[in-house]
């Protein structure tokens, strides 16, 4: 469905991806962890066009849109809920959840809008609350039910874990879960809670330095001891396994 | 008492004025950070093309006056917009992600642009006007004293009142104002969701300066002479009321572009008509250093 060739990006002259390769099927739930500053957020954002790919190519659904404007990205089918969710402060649940239909044909909208707010009642309650008075789990529920009024296939998101109680991280787990089963959506998940992403995707890949260091299934991950290491036990502060040294430049 | 109700008339005619300029001052700045230095000059050229239009429509020999007036505001509004949307393409586009003093100076190229033009083009002179709308009502409250409200200070005021009606259910209802705003509050995400963030720009541009051209046909009404020059100060003024207001809010913009008509006509009327500038500009040094953020500007507080 997804697939990263050899993918490099920049931000200024800071290259923070160096030769990327990653592969979603239709169906599944792919995670990708690693360290703080690793570049996960980068590739996501490179996925849909911010920053620009330097290298590389990125296909959906067969088609290149490696090149594509950023603001076509969403119309192919592909949705983002970014890092720090984004969440517009000043507009109410209801018009961010409208922003998220912007591409979608208005008679579908009602249903759409009943389908989230079914997934999420919370959001129901707050309806005609801003979005900056939300609190830091409604807002990751309202970044993901934002994403979803999009109709996509695929479903990026970025540590939707991050900064929320462990009880929250655990029902937005159960809920990522649930759109991927019910609603056929792939999910493409980049995550610092490596233990709940593993546990989640059926593949995993592990991010170094701009590089895949590691791939394979969830379980397979969740079980080998250097991801143990460097992501589970000894915390996020554990050096992650470096690959060789980059030749200077 | 009647001069008092004269000088309150004559500033809520000139605040609406200044509140329609300053509206595309707030917008834009709310969209791309930026002032829009060329704006005053999208009202003069609004002016100019107002008058044009009024002798085209006299030589085409359209004589009744409230289709002529809906014309001249049609077409004004037309040409202005096209105006104010090569503004931002030539000015703003190419220099959009460059370091943030660019987009600024070429927006004051851009007016000095504007000004030589419009003065080569139509003369350094000032345009007389003849007078098209008379009329008017005296509200006298005592004998001696003179209070007159004209047709064409009702007519100023109720289209205000209308234009910002429309203006602010654009904003707040349609699907155009909330990409707006979206794009106003984060434009990474706007655009991560499929606005065409070039495009909501464009018509930012285009709604500012067709408000601008309403100005513009309204000051030629009013004061029945015109020139190549009255966007600078004008401009300034409402800029003034868009930071009094607090730049960024539109009903900011509205609010401040009254008071500030309102403070004009008062120090004309009781001060000095000489010094009248002075209190507008003497308003946006206070403001700036005793509350920055303006009248209805107060930053939200926001969880991140």
């Amino acid at each position: 469905m997804l697939s990263i060739r050899n993918l490099e990006a920049s931000y200024g002259r800071i290259q923070a991806l160096h030769g990327v390769d990653i592969d979603v099927e239709a169906g599944e739930i792919v995670t990708l962890i690693g360290a703080n500053g690793a570049g996960k957020t980068t590739l996501l954002m490179t996925l849909c066009g911010k920053p620009r790919a330097g290298k590389g190519s990125i296909t959906f659904e067969g088609e290149d849109i490696t090149r594509l404007p950023t603001y076509q990205i969403v119309r192919r089918g592909i949705a983002h809920a970014p890092e720090g969710r984004r969440i517009f402060p000043r507009m109410s649940v209801l018009e961010n959840l409208q922003m998220g239909a912007v591409t979608v044909d208005p008679k579908y909208f009602a249903d759409d809008l009943d389908r989230v707010l079914t997934l999420f009642p919370r959001l129901k309650e707050r309806i005609g609350q801003r979005g900056g008075t939300l609190s830091g789990g409604e807002q990751q529920m309202l970044a993901i039910g934002r994403a979803l009024m999009s109709r996509p296939r695929l479903l990026l998101l970025d540590e939707p874990s991050l900064g929320l109680a462990p009880l929250v991280v655990r029902q937005i787990f159960d809920i990522i879960r649930d759109i991927n089963r019910q609603q056929k959506v792939t999910v493409f998940l980049v995550e610092q809670n490596a233990f709940h992403a593993l546990k989640l995707a059926h593949r995993a890949y592990v991010m170094v330095n701009g590089r895949i260091a590691m791939s394979g299934s969830g379980a397979e991950l969740l079980a080998d001891a250097g991801v143990r290491a460097a992501y589970l036990e000894g915390g996020h502060e554990a050096p992650p396994p470096r690959p060789a040294p980059e030749a200077a430049p | 008492m009647d001069y008092f109700l004269q000088q309150l008339i004559n500033g809520l005619t000139l605040g609406s004025i200044y509140g329609l300029i300053a509206i595309g001052y707030t917008m834009v700045y709310g969209i791309i950070g930026m002032i829009n230095f060329a704006h005053g000059d999208l009202y003069m050229v609004g002016a100019f093309i107002s008058m044009i239009a009024f002798m085209l429509l006299a030589v085409l020999g359209i004589t009744s006056v409230p289709l002529a007036l809906a014309l001249v505001l049609v077409m004004a509004m037309l040409f202005t917009a096209v105006y104010g949307w090569a503004i931002e393409r030539i000015a703003y586009r190419p220099l959009r992600g460059s370091f943030k003093l660019a987009p600024l100076i070429s927006a004051i190229g851009m007016s000095i642009v504007l000004e030589n033009y419009v003065q080569i083009a139509q003369g350094a002179r000032v345009k007389p006007m003849q007078p098209l709308i008379q009329g008017g009502f005296d509200l006298s409250l005592q004998p001696g004293h003179h209070t007159s409200l004209s047709l064409l200070q009702i007519l100023i005021m109720l289209l205000t009142v209308g234009l910002m009606a429309v203006f602010s259910w654009i904003i707040t209802k349609t699907p155009l104002g909330r990409a707006q705003r979206a794009t106003e509050q984060d434009m990474t995400m706007a655009t991560l969701l499929g606005v065409n963030v070039d495009r909501i720009i464009s018509a930012t541009f285009i709604i500012g300066a067709c408000l601008a051209a309403v100005a513009g046909l309204m000051v030629t009404l009013y004061y029945g002479v015109i020139d190549f020059y009255i966007g600078f100060i004008a401009g300034m003024k409402a800029f003034t009321a868009a930071v009094l207001g607090g730049i960024g809010s539109l009903p900011g913009a509205m609010l401040g572009g009254l008071l500030i008509g309102l403070i004009e006509a008062f120090w004309s009327g009781y001060f000095s008509i000489e010094y009248k500038d002075v209190a507008t500009f003497g308003i946006l040094v206070m403001v700036l250093i005793f509350r920055p953020t303006g009248l209805l500007g107060k930053p939200e507080i926001e969880k991140v």
